[in-house]
């Protein structure tokens, strides 16, 4: 449902201004989410200050540094520090991008770093994706076959191979479902520009033979049809992909099983 | 699904923080005008049905619909109507599952700002 005001104990306050470093002369503004479990209060956004000269060029590089230096309390995920892992998704300077592939030089001004958004927030830049992942469960993300299995592997040629270029490489960062208006407002119904990449990738993989009960499952008037081309998520996506595109096949599909 | 047990978390914020983009301000914009073309619809129902019901009657709504504020409504209207004519025209595109590459969407975003101006001001001059 539409919700356009924050819950009252969602509510963002003006937090902590921290200490700038000493003899910088290159200073960069962070402007960061932070909420604790831990006390009953609302979140606030706490104001780092980052000597440039002395950080790596990514905005994860700037974030482990305050962690490290100014605010070990300072909660974020992060892991493979090259964009595959997916786990640093957060809303960089308005857009959901991943912190490790985004350049310090790409934001102007001030940096504002929150956690993906219309999210339940578990801890300063960490959401709770757990629908998210159940939503990515629900259209069966493997291969579905009926035919016995053959001696070696499940063959394909090139051509349908190049099928899934541009929707495998999906490393579920959640930053797409987050970016969409739509997801927003229906989550717990619609199941959002990720999950539907990968019912996709399914959905059009030569070998799976499950593509009839997929449509079907995807047959609702929210699982797939709150999706209005936004394209909030293609602009988005830090791995370049497009859920719209993907989002419109399916459509397309659908109207192809019913005629 | 998400009833998952969250205890007090807080929602994290979304449109305030947001950055709009061409994409979905002109997908917003659709849904805007297509609102508000109910007002407009309203709005000439109340003149015709002032016209069929006595001369006086039709003389006071004819002068709100002409005066500087009715033109106003009457103009934006217009525009509403052509906004929501060329938004729908990129929706049938759309749904072919062709144009939606990010250049091409945000060629057609522009293609129908700019066209909705164009014609409103082409409809005007032709009509005024």
């Amino acid at each position: 449902m539409v919700q356009l005001r924050l819950p009252k104990n969602s509510r963002v306050l003006t937090g902590k201004t921290w200490p700038k470093p000493e003899n910088a002369s290159n200073i960069r503004k962070f402007k960061i989410y932070r909420w604790s479990p831990d006390d009953d209060e609302n979140p606030r956004v706490d104001t780092y200050f980052v000597d440039l000269d002395n950080c790596g060029p990514m905005i994860l590089d700037a974030l482990i540094k305050i962690k490290s230096e100014i605010d070990p309390t300072l909660t974020f995920r992060r892991s493979c520090r090259e964009g595959i892992c997916g786990s640093c998704a957060m809303n960089i300077d308005g857009i959901n991008t991943l912190a490790c592939i985004y350049g310090l030089d790409e934001v102007k001004g001030d940096v504002n770093i929150y956690p993906l958004p219309h999210m339940p927030v578990i801890k300063d830049l960490i959401p709770d994706l757990t629908n998210f992942y159940a939503q990515h469960a629900s259209i069966m993300p493997w291969l579905e076959t009926k035919t016995n299995r053959p001696a070696k592997e499940w063959k394909q040629s090139i051509e349908d191979r190049k099928k899934l270029d541009g929707l495998y490489e999906c490393v579920m960062c959640a930053s797409c479902s987050t970016s969409c208006p739509s997801y927003w407002w229906n989550s717990d119904r619609y199941l959002g520009p990720a999950a539907l990449l990968h019912a996709y990738r399914w959905i059009i993989d030569s070998r799976d033979q499950a593509t009839d009960e997929r449509l079907e499952d995807l047959d609702d008037p929210f699982k797939l049809y709150r999706c209005h081309t936004i394209m909030n998520c293609a602009k988005t996506c830090p791995k370049g992909l497009n859920p719209a595109l993907a989002i419109a096949e399916v459509k397309k599909l659908m109207v192809e099983k019913t005629n | 699904m998400n009833n998952a047990d969250r205890g007090n978390r807080p929602l994290s914020p979304h449109l305030s923080i947001y950055r709009p983009q061409l994409t979905s301000i002109t997908s917003i914009l659709i849904r805007i005008t297509g609102n508000a073309l109910i007002v407009c619809v309203f709005l000439i129902v109340w003149w015709l049905f002032s016209a069929a019901t006595s001369p006086q009657y039709f003389e006071v709504v004819d002068g709100i619909i002409n005066s500087w504020f009715g033109t106003l409504i009457l103009i934006s209207s217009l525009w509403a109507v052509w906004y929501h004519l060329l938004g729908g025209l990129r929706h049938l595109i759309w749904d072919r599952a062709i144009g939606l590459d990010l250049k091409t969407a945000e060629y057609l975003g522009w293609a129908v700002i700019l066209g909705s101006f164009l014609l409103t001001i082409t409809t005007v001059v032709i009509l005024w």
